[in-house]
């Protein structure tokens, strides 16, 4: 495995280096890690405080905090997409699914087309593709909907086809940026069942964002609050339950106490 | 394989090829009534201002403005008319299309260059507005003395009669993907030509056939415009066919001319509605409520 280390200074220096993973046998390396990240837009806007955390291979991450905190930053600097002022993210950008908020489906393609897009800009062949979109796309439940156009699929059925777009990468580390927003909350449930079954599946390192407390608890190993911006870590919750999860744990007691301390945090994250 | 087929299911499917909507296969009667009632009106007016109008109102004579039958009977049901008028009609068509072709060719390129840098943007586009505000009249002897006054002349005219629509639709549209779908792009370090290729134009393909469809009609504005001063060359188009009918004063051929070389206009647009649609109609919203 290729670990490239991403580096960048407050002059915008932006050096990169290779380095091989550091293994031990008792604790695995965190399959991405921040590292005293930190950004400050081109407008001043400090988005973000100094945030230092890891995602260790076989976790599931979600963070929550205020509007405007900087957790979306945190995934678009995790992804390349922008560069951090200060600090250094370590991750496997080759394997690395992103869902936006947005489904961002390109509307002239149908689904199948969609689903292949990252492995085509990734230069893979058209065979090994097309095999690993067909898939992905049975893995998110869209069978039978290959040669539908984005217009006819419902919010939730386009998620999926977004889901099934980075799967095919077969994806270490999958950033999820509060990608259930916009649909109802009966389809959102479904959809974090699905994104639970897709982790245990394919048992990739999972980083999301969310504003709901119970999607967070019900799909983490861990929830991290993050504090009004500029934003940082003031809380970081274990979360106890075991895989596969059944809807019904929403209504288990546990559930509902650690639901209270996050939402707790929460509250004195906006203060 | 799949835990989860069935849910995909229960979620609601929109779907609108679905024969659910009763505009695509019913037939809607006040969609022809309408058109047909403005037909009968207007045929009606034309003949009395054939019959009664032009003296009363304008004190001309009558013969000026023929009788809608005359018009038909004149210069379609007569052989020789309707073959002198429909070999300029082919004339200016050759014309039309083939400055329509340099257009899109000259166009789309320009606007893809704009896109993709925005100096060829800045630096470029006053003088397509600049272009837009020249009366052809004015610019006459220079396109004769440059282009001889025969057919090359008409089609310069065709060109700069309908290349900004072309640009500005087709910039426009490079200009208008989502900036998630660039961000998808971005991920992958995409290059220039593969964004272009894979997300610009074919985001653009909606606005780019507006643009053709809007400048089909004025290239053949356009080519019917430069009869009217460049008649060089032994390839009279319909404009030319027309006036030298006006001058020896037979004018319901010239009013057929007229008709054929407005048919001809509105042919061009529907016929790139049409392959608008084949083209972008599966994916694009409003491609289906167009034409």
């Amino acid at each position: 495995m290729t670990i490239h280390e991403y580096a960048s200074r407050n002059d915008d220096a932006f050096t990169s280096s290779t380095k091989v993973a550091p293994m031990t046998n008792s604790a695995p390396a965190p399959a991405l890690s921040f590292s005293g990240v930190s950004m400050v837009f081109p407008d001043g806007t400090h988005a973000l405080g100094e945030t230092s955390f890891d995602v260790r291979p076989g976790e599931f991450v979600t963070v929550v905090g205020p509007s405007g905190c900087g957790k979306s930053t945190l995934l678009r600097i995790a992804s390349g997409l922008n560069k951090a002022t200060t600090g250094t993210v370590t991750v496997d950008r080759a394997h690395l699914g992103y869902v936006f908020q947005d489904p961002t489906l390109l509307q002239w393609r149908n689904v199948q087309r969609n689903v292949e897009l990252m492995a085509e800009l990734e230069g893979i062949g058209k065979a090994e593709r097309q095999s690993r979109a067909l898939e992905a796309i049975e893995l998110v439940g869209l069978k039978g909907f290959e040669n539908k156009y984005p217009k006819q699929l419902s919010g939730g059925m386009k998620m999926r086809a977004s889901l099934a777009r980075s799967l095919v990468l077969e994806p270490k580390v999958f950033l999820f940026d509060e990608p259930f927003g916009a649909v109802d909350e009966i389809t959102r449930e479904r959809l974090n069942d699905e994104v639970i079954s897709l982790f245990q599946r394919k048992g990739f390192a999972g980083l999301f964002i969310t504003h709901s407390i119970s999607e967070a608890v019900f799909l983490s190993t861990r929830v991290v609050v993050m504090s009004a911006r500029p934003g940082r870590i003031i809380a970081d919750f274990p979360v106890p339950f075991d895989y596969p999860r059944s809807p019904e744990i929403r209504f288990d007691a546990a559930f509902a106490a650690l639901s209270g301390e996050i939402s707790h945090a929460l509250r004195d994250a906006h203060a | 394989m799949s835990l989860n087929v069935s849910v995909a299911a229960d979620e609601p499917i929109v779907d609108p090829g679905a024969p659910a909507s009763s505009d695509r296969s019913g037939f809607e009667w006040s969609r022809v009534i309408g058109p047909a009632a403005v037909l009968v009106i207007f045929v009606a007016l034309w003949h009395y201002m054939h019959s009664d109008g032009m003296r009363r109102f304008f004190d001309k004579p009558g013969f000026l403005l023929p009788a809608p039958e005359t018009v038909i009977n004149d210069a379609f049901l007569n052989s020789l008319a309707r073959s002198k008028l429909l070999t300029g009609l082919g004339w200016t068509t050759l014309v039309a299309l083939t400055g329509l072709l340099i257009t899109i060719v000259v166009g789309v390129s320009l606007a893809v260059m704009m896109a993709q840098a925005k100096w060829v943007e800045r630096s470029t586009y006053p003088y397509l507005v600049a272009l837009q505000a020249i009366p052809i009249l004015s610019i006459v002897p220079v396109i004769n003395s440059v282009f001889g006054g025969g057919i090359s002349s008409r089609l310069f005219v065709c060109v700069m009669i309908s290349i900004f629509p072309i640009v500005t639709n087709t910039l426009f549209g490079l200009t208008s993907a989502d900036v998630g779908q660039h961000d998808l792009f971005t991920l992958r370090g995409a290059s220039r030509r593969t964004r272009l290729f894979k997300l610009q134009l074919p985001s653009a393909m909606p606005a780019i056939f507006t643009g053709f469809r809007i400048s089909a009609g004025l290239s053949v504005i356009g080519a019917v415009v430069g009869e009217q001063f460049f008649r060089k060359g032994s390839k009279p188009g319909i404009g030319i066919v027309m006036e030298n009918y006006r001058q020896k004063g037979i004018y319901p051929q010239t009013y057929g001319g007229l008709i054929l070389a407005a048919g001809l206009g509105i042919a061009m647009f529907l016929v790139f509605g049409w392959i608008s649609k084949r083209v972008v109609g599966h994916w694009h919203e409003s491609a289906r409520k167009t034409t």
